[in-house]
């Protein structure tokens, strides 16, 4: 056992001096595969720690949301059809949701205003998300003026800037009395944006959007399993945005290997020749080859996951936040709750170790089953 | 030293360093603002996260029209060819 164990040790002594001879080549190829494994793993990290989050965080978003259709676009819904809605059996509540946007000229940011009556702020005074008072410099006691439907401002004084740790759902978010929002948008009374429906028995909110559709055919029931549907579509890794940018990365990864895999250099090919000539078995060969695949490989590996790791959950995945911005002016800033799945991290252990240990070995079974006077002489 | 001595001290080193990041995920886990953030959800009646703020149907996906982007299949980045070549509205992109 020892013997053998020793035996594998001093052709794992030879790889790596073999691979610390073209050390300028062998470090590049490190730094080119460590990079492709981290951008595959940061993608990873990142929709799946999203993911996560939306389907925690929006357990509690509302069972159904009824919006009213008119011309095929949003329309205010009639408050009375919240208690034709509430007499539907399974029902257990129906709230009316009161929010807009707001458009602000001097930044050029968006902001989501929300008027609700559980725990409003005083008269004339609003909460405003951490997103906005980074952006507005504002903080708790200051003043604030949005532009009322006829275009005069209105000034709300902040009484409270909402924690920096739930950016993730309130970075642009302003919070506003019920009334103050009817005055603020010249809102057409006895309407509301839209209603949150709670329903008793979960299994039966599809039945209850069935009925609500029946009951008001100028409605759309949105169901909460739609909602997270929305953001399991637009996060999956294998679908939506993400396959195109991992379609990318992989294909980069393909190229990569499949150069490797096309030939041995020269020198390559007379090291087998001499290998051979001075006795290796052409299973020694093999396994000096597949020893500095699996050198570069491993490194690689674990170095790109864990820069992925850094990078996405103590960086807040610095690197994707011009594509994640886009247009928008007020941008979150969130720490993700780290989450890593052992499937995911064993699918590209597979997709990037496998491949390339096998481009390594193929080649190189090739020319050590060529004649070693033929190999050192090519 | 022997440089299968040096490689097996790396590798070590970095599946110990990946194990303290996989302890790390757990132990972060515990001290998340989700239940934090899952009360103010509750208690404003949101349905959406704030992660893009641009538009109406990326600020909330979940309650956009059925002809935004995404709406359809997870690969519906844009419905109508011509959203790859309209750009925004000049003044809107030019906000300081």
């Amino acid at each position: 056992m020892s013997r053998r164990f020793e035996r594998y040790r001093n052709i794992l002594d030879f790889a790596i001096s073999s691979l610390l001879r073209r050390k300028g080549k062998n470090l590049s190829l490190l730094a080119v595969y460590t990079l492709i494994v981290f951008l595959i793993a940061s993608i990873v990290f990142f929709t799946q720690a999203l993911k996560r989050e939306a389907t925690l965080v929006l357990e509690d978003a509302p069972d159904l949301v009824v919006q009213r259709m008119v011309a095929g676009r949003n329309d205010p819904i009639p408050v009375t059809y919240a208690e034709k809605i509430a007499a539907i059996r399974g029902v257990s509540a129906v709230t009316p949701r009161f929010w807009g946007y707001d458009y602000d000229a001097l930044t050029g940011a968006n902001f989501t205003l929300v008027a609700a009556d559980s725990e409003p702020p005083a008269k004339e005074s609003i909460y405003i998300g951490s997103g906005v008072a980074r952006i507005m410099r504002l903080a708790r006691g200051d003043y604030l003026s949005l532009r009322d439907a006829r275009g005069a401002p209105d000034v709300f004084s902040v009484q409270k800037v909402l924690p920096v740790n739930s950016e993730l759902v309130a970075a642009d978010l302003i919070q506003i009395r019920v009334d103050d929002f009817h005055k603020l948008f010249d809102f057409p009374p006895g309407r509301a944006t839209d209603l949150a429906v709670s329903v008793r028995n979960k299994v039966e909110v599809q039945t209850i959007a069935a009925k609500i559709a029946q009951l008001f055919p100028d409605v759309r029931p949105i169901l909460k399993s739609e909602i997270l549907r929305t953001y399991d579509a637009v996060f999956d890794w294998r679908g939506g945005m993400v396959i195109v940018v991992l379609f990318v990365a992989v294909l980069s990864f393909i190229i990569f290997a499949w150069d490797k895999a096309t030939g041995l250099s020269a020198e390559e090919r007379k090291e087998i020749g001499i290998l051979k000539s001075i006795g290796w078995e052409t299973g020694d060969v093999l396994l000096l080859k597949s020893f500095e695949g699996m050198v570069t490989s491993l490194t690689a590996f674990f170095t790109g996951v864990s820069l992925a790791y850094a990078h996405v959950f103590f960086f807040s995945a610095s690197l994707f936040e011009h594509a994640l911005k886009g247009w928008g002016v007020l941008y979150p800033q969130f720490r993700l709750t780290p989450v890593v799945d052992p499937y995911l991290l064993g699918v590209l252990f597979l997709l990037t170790v496998g491949p390339y240990t096998v481009a390594t070995i193929v080649p190189s079974w090739l020319a050590a089953s060529v004649d070693p006077d033929a190999a050192m002489r090519s | 030293m022997r440089n299968s001595t040096i490689f097996l001290t790396l590798i070590c080193s970095l599946l110990l360093i990946s194990a303290s990041l996989v302890l790390h995920a757990q132990v972060s886990r515990a001290g998340a603002p989700t239940a934090s953030n899952r009360e103010l959800v509750r208690r404003l009646k949101l349905s959406d996260l704030c992660l893009f703020t641009e538009a109406r149907y990326t600020r909330h996906p979940a309650m956009a029209d059925h002809h935004a982007a995404f709406q359809d299949h997870p690969m519906a980045l844009e419905h109508f060819p011509s959203g790859s070549l309209v750009s925004p509205p000049d003044l809107r992109r030019k906000a300081p």
